[in-house]
């Protein structure tokens, strides 16, 4: 029996709901041979504000989760996107990735998030202290998640860039607004949809598709994102940097014009959950 | 066979009044948020909306001080260099009155509003109610926030309500009243509207009806506000006589604030948006306002923390 095709209307994943851009824009997302393949939600300004605010209700709710439950929940998004291996491979084909390509991509991002779940309730060990001081106090130092990180991705890799730069942000409990890829979009679409079946509190990972020259000057003003975690290139870096500087955010630029390897180790690190930290230092008296 | 019921009563009210086409009232307000407000309009809206904020605090736990720092932001919300003006009034319980009296000292615009008459309930004697006012008005209270007897007018005793607030008008002498209908407890928009205008019959031109305390589940909507405007204008048109209009509880975003100001400005014009014929009960609402003139003083997003904490509840 023949049948109408029934097609997906895709839709950005903000505050555990699926919607669309306030403003009602889309933009027509093209695969590989040139041919129209679905309509990409064209979020703007308001929709990178709206995305702050569920983070920010989100928040305090995820940093208290216990770092054990963190770890389990990363664990289980990685369950997720395993499951859907194959449809999240084809999303990345219609960018032009061959099928082995993508495959190895939709692996290494499995791989990623189960790294970075292993971190959740091991990283205050490495990166707190006790500190020697020269005085009867217990002086140490233990770790905080900022709040709020803005993190753009970029075109290549377009889901395991995505995820390199979310999961070590939310492996310590910050939340996160994320610009994916413009040129491909979709795989950040299809992770919405896992996102929200993997136990991750709705809110902790907004996911927004659009444009970046419309949407990087409010990544780089908005005073309610404590830092931002992206690879852009030399204008939009100097954008981010000014920006930053008057709201007061931490910045963590990668350069679009050099070459990354996502596949690497090197692409996970301590050091990148390091970077969505801040550091509390305690000194108290002892008796003598 | 005359039948003396609660159910009559009311019914010979509605004939009288009017009824409210709740359907129509809730697709009326439903669009009321469409309105696109650009920016000249949108500053001088949350401008507006901060001169008609009652700044509250009504909590067991108020302090004097509490109330002094209260009232340090009703005089100054923010840095004057944005220019926000001061609110309408601080509204306190009466016992701390006094304390907001010496904060604001005698020379200022800012008033001082006091919930009397045994807020939330009401169900105290007349004779108590009454004192509690005239202590309040006393102390220096410019504005009495009373609430009615929904129990008479649940019962139908239409007469009796109306004779309370009647004898509060007497103890407040020349302050202004608030007349709280406590509108969840009043359970339908027909009632409401009936005890709109039961009330608006014994009050003095320039006072208020207020839709709730804050202190039950559901406050100011903008459908019950909406029917409150309706009354106030077939009032006016009926009688010439102006009363005013304050929503309280449940408003805490400037964007609540501004579609608000929309259903007056279309239900009564441009006569009603200002701060003698209408306000707000809120206390987080000013944040909200100041974060989002700041917004669009600087043109960045502004962080919550930025700005002060709101007192808890209402």
């Amino acid at each position: 029996m023949s049948r109408l095709p029934i097609t997906k209307t895709p839709k950005v994943y903000v505050g555990g709901a699926f919607i669309r851009s306030e403003s009602a824009r889309v933009f027509p997302l093209k695969d590989a041979s040139g041919e129209f393949f679905a309509n990409i939600p064209q979020c703007t300004r308001k929709d990178l504000r709206n995305a702050v605010e569920a983070a920010a209700k989100a928040g305090p709710g995820w940093a208290k989760r216990t770092a054990y439950n963190r770890g389990q929940i990363l664990y289980r998004l990685g369950e997720m996107i395993e499951a859907r291996a194959g449809e999240m491979a084809d999303a990345i084909t219609l960018g032009g990735a061959t099928p082995a390509a993508a495959a190895r991509e939709v692996a290494a991002t499995v791989e990623r998030l189960i790294y970075y779940a292993g971190w959740t309730d091991k990283y205050e060990q490495v990166l707190g202290n006790v500190n020697p001081v020269a005085a009867p106090y217990f002086n140490f130092t233990v770790t905080e998640p900022m709040g709020i990180i803005g993190v753009i991705a970029p075109d290549e890799a377009p889901l395991l860039a995505l995820i390199s730069l979310i999961a070590p942000a939310i492996t310590s409990g910050n939340t996160v607004v994320a610009l994916a890829s413009s040129t491909q979009p979709y795989p950040a679409i299809l992770l919405g949809e896992m996102l929200a079946t993997s136990d991750l509190p709705g809110g902790v990972v907004n996911l927004l598709t659009g444009f970046r020259k419309e949407l990087i000057s409010t990544f780089a003003t908005h005073t309610h994102l404590r830092a931002i975690s992206a690879v852009v290139n030399a204008e939009e870096r100097k954008a981010l940097a000014l920006g930053a500087a008057d709201s007061v955010k931490r910045t963590h630029l990668r350069k679009a014009e050099d070459k990354h390897d996502w596949l690497a180790d090197s692409a996970q690190s301590l050091e990148a959950i390091r970077e969505t930290l801040e550091f509390k230092t305690t000194w108290h008296p002892v008796g003598a | 066979m005359l039948v003396r019921s609660p159910q009559a009563a009311l019914q010979r009210l509605f004939d009288e009044v009017g009824t409210v086409d709740q359907i129509g009232i809730e697709e009326r307000v439903a669009k009321f948020g469409t309105r696109s407000i650009k920016q000249t309009a949108k500053v001088w809206g949350l401008k507006t909306a901060v001169s008609m904020v009652d700044l509250t605090t009504l909590e067991g736990k108020d302090t004097p001080g509490k109330v002094a720092s209260l009232c340090q932001k009703a005089l100054a919300p923010h840095d004057p260099e944005l220019g926000v003006p001061q609110v309408a009034a601080v509204c306190v319980y009466p016992a701390m009155v006094r304390h907001a009296r010496r904060a604001l000292g005698c020379d200022t615009a800012v008033r001082i509003a006091s919930v009397a008459t045994a807020f939330p309930s009401g169900q105290a004697p007349l004779k108590t109610r009454l004192a509690e006012v005239k202590a309040a008005v006393a102390d220096g209270a410019d504005e009495i926030d009373m609430v009615i007897n929904r129990g008479a007018f649940l019962a139908g005793e239409f007469g009796e309500m109306q004779d309370e607030i009647a004898a509060v008008v007497q103890a407040c002498g020349a302050t202004t009243l608030k007349v709280i209908l406590e509108v969840s407890e009043l359970e339908t928009f027909d009632n409401i509207r009936a005890a709109s205008f039961l009330a608006m019959r014994v009050i003095r031109p320039g006072d208020f009806i207020k839709t709730s305390t804050g202190k039950t589940s559901l406050n100011a909507t903008l459908g019950n506000n909406q029917v409150m405007l309706e009354a106030i204008r077939d009032f006016y048109l009926d009688t010439g006589v102006a009363i005013a209009m304050k929503p309280a509880g449940g408003i805490r975003t400037a964007k609540q604030a501004l579609t608000f100001l929309v259903a007056v400005k279309e239900t009564l014009g441009d006569a009603w948006l200002n701060n003698r014929r209408y306000r707000f009960g809120a206390s987080s609402l000013l944040n909200d306002l100041v974060r989002q003139l700041e917004k669009e003083k600087t043109g960045a997003y502004q962080a919550p923390y930025y700005f002060s904490e709101a007192a808890e509840s209402y």
